[in-house]
């Protein structure tokens, strides 16, 4: 019988909510790694039960965790993140060159042939890889080489190379963002990058149209379109039909556009859903209304999906790695809060229900479909 | 024997909660203690120190005999009170709110 396992990072620990293929009736295992943040944790593809995780505290650094049972239980895995070469320098806030230094992982992606092999996004902004189960990692330095990278500079959450989208067509097509230099991509397995900015534009960077420099916060693909990209960007929500080299906007009758989650229908490639948040300073839904907007057209036209979802007195947050989808044949929409509340819904949005209303600040949500 | 104590969220790394005995080979001093930590515990590499630089992470403290050793040399002796195990060799997380 097909279920589906919801992996979920906190501020203070990981939780893994399992459901079957009704997903009425879940079961909430955790926290495990309790009082650690728990950035992202994200199961293989091709081994559902091989599911890596990124535990870190600003006290005491990161360390990699690994399950071979579903997340029944962990294995601390390899934690040595050293930066290709001499690391040399990005622009701090205030402009002045500012030691490449490593934070944490914010981002894992596993691939999608091989159970040993994940991409990793950490802060300051780099790509590493692992090809033996996280035992040891490599940076793949060509992104934080190109010619734009000393002039890379942070964002208000840190340098973080926060989304990894592998082509599924072509796992050699790699697309990474960052905030706050932009979207990079790489057709040669990620010797070479080339930035993907094109079409955007960003209030508050000297020139609004820069090549890099703009605080993308979330992209998002359809497997069975990989050159259709959908960004949530600071401000703005875009699309891609060429694999990046440009992007139009379409917010359109968006309440507001700034936000930080973007994801696509399991099953719909022109079906998006985003959270607006009011804006840059004030990180709630607009009106104290959590509201999810869904386009059946790609975008430009959006309807809010309100039902079972809080319309007053509502002040979450949803941050930029908090919603996923999962394939069951009617699509499972799932996203967390920072009020630690994870919302479900199994009819592609039209009706929400909570899973859980009273967890730590929800930094990230996987959906493993289990078969 | 030398008596450590760890913070609550290492603590939570080894499922120990108790204080901790460590057998120390050669001088007692911060790197060796660490040294034998991680040896017996090596989920606790890289998160007293980092582990590429080897330095103490900026938000970790030792304290012993109501001092705070953190600033000593990492190859200073420490104090023959926690050599002999009459008093604990603390690794503290900084206090900080949130």
């Amino acid at each position: 019988m097909s279920g589906v396992r919801v992996l979920v990072g906190t501020k203070k620990g990981a939780f893994v909510l399992t459901s079957d293929g009704q997903r009425k009736n879940w079961t909430v295992n955790g926290p495990f790694f309790e009082g650690w943040e728990m950035y992202h944790l994200k199961g293989s593809p091709v081994d559902p039960n091989r599911i890596y995780a990124s535990q870190s505290t600003g006290w005491f650094g990161q360390l990699m965790q690994r399950s071979d049972d579903g997340g029944v239980t962990w294995a601390p895995v390899g934690n040595q993140f050293q930066y290709d070469g001499v690391p040399g320098t990005h622009q701090w806030y205030d402009g002045t060159p500012h030691p490449w230094e490593f934070a944490r992982v914010w981002h894992l992606e596993p691939s999608l042939t091989d159970p040993d092999t994940v991409l990793a996004g950490v802060e300051d902004a780099a790509l590493f890889q692992t090809t033996d189960g996280g035992t040891s990692w490599a940076e793949l330095s060509g992104l934080r080489n190109t010619d734009s990278g000393s002039s890379w500079q942070p964002g208000a959450g840190g340098m973080c190379l926060h989304t990894i989208l592998v082509s599924p067509n072509d796992p050699k097509r790699i697309f990474i963002a960052i905030s706050s230099a932009g979207v990079f991509r790489t057709d040669d397995g990620g010797k070479t990058w080339t930035p993907k900015n094109k079409g955007l534009h960003s209030e508050g960077i000297p020139d609004g149209d820069a090549e890099v420099g703009h605080c993308v916060h979330r992209i998002a693909l359809h497997p069975s379109r990989p050159d259709t990209l959908f960004m949530q960007k600071h401000w703005d929500v875009m699309r891609s039909d060429n694999a990046g080299d440009s992007w139009t906007e379409i917010s359109g009758n968006l309440p507001t556009d700034f936000g930080f989650v973007i994801d696509v229908h399991a099953h719909e490639p022109e079906t998006v859903y985003v959270v607006p948040i009011t804006s840059d300073s004030v990180h709630f839904p607009p009106d104290g209304k959590l509201r999810v907007y869904r386009s059946t057209t790609g975008g430009n036209e959006w309807e809010p999906l309100t039902k079972g979802l809080p319309q007053a007195n509502c002040y979450v947050d949803v941050l930029r790695d908090a919603m996923a989808v999962d394939a069951l044949d009617s699509c499972g929409v799932y996203f967390g809060t920072t009020g630690g509340q994870v919302y479900a819904s199994s009819n592609a949005g039209d009706s929400w229900e909570p899973i859980v209303r009273d967890l730590p600040a929800v930094l990230s949500v996987e959906v493993q479909t289990l078969a | 024997m030398i008596r450590v104590v760890l913070p609550a969220h290492l603590k939570t790394l080894i499922n120990d909660r108790r204080e901790l005995k460590l057998e120390v080979k050669g001088d007692v001093t911060q790197r060796s203690v660490v040294d034998a930590l991680e040896t017996r515990f090596p989920v606790l590499l890289g998160t007293i120190r980092d582990p590429v630089t080897q330095k103490r992470r900026s938000f970790v403290r030792f304290f012993a005999c109501e001092e705070d050793l953190s600033h000593e040399s990492p190859d200073a002796p420490l104090p023959e009170a926690v050599v002999s195990g009459q008093e604990v060799f603390f690794i503290v997380g900084a206090m900080a709110g949130g």
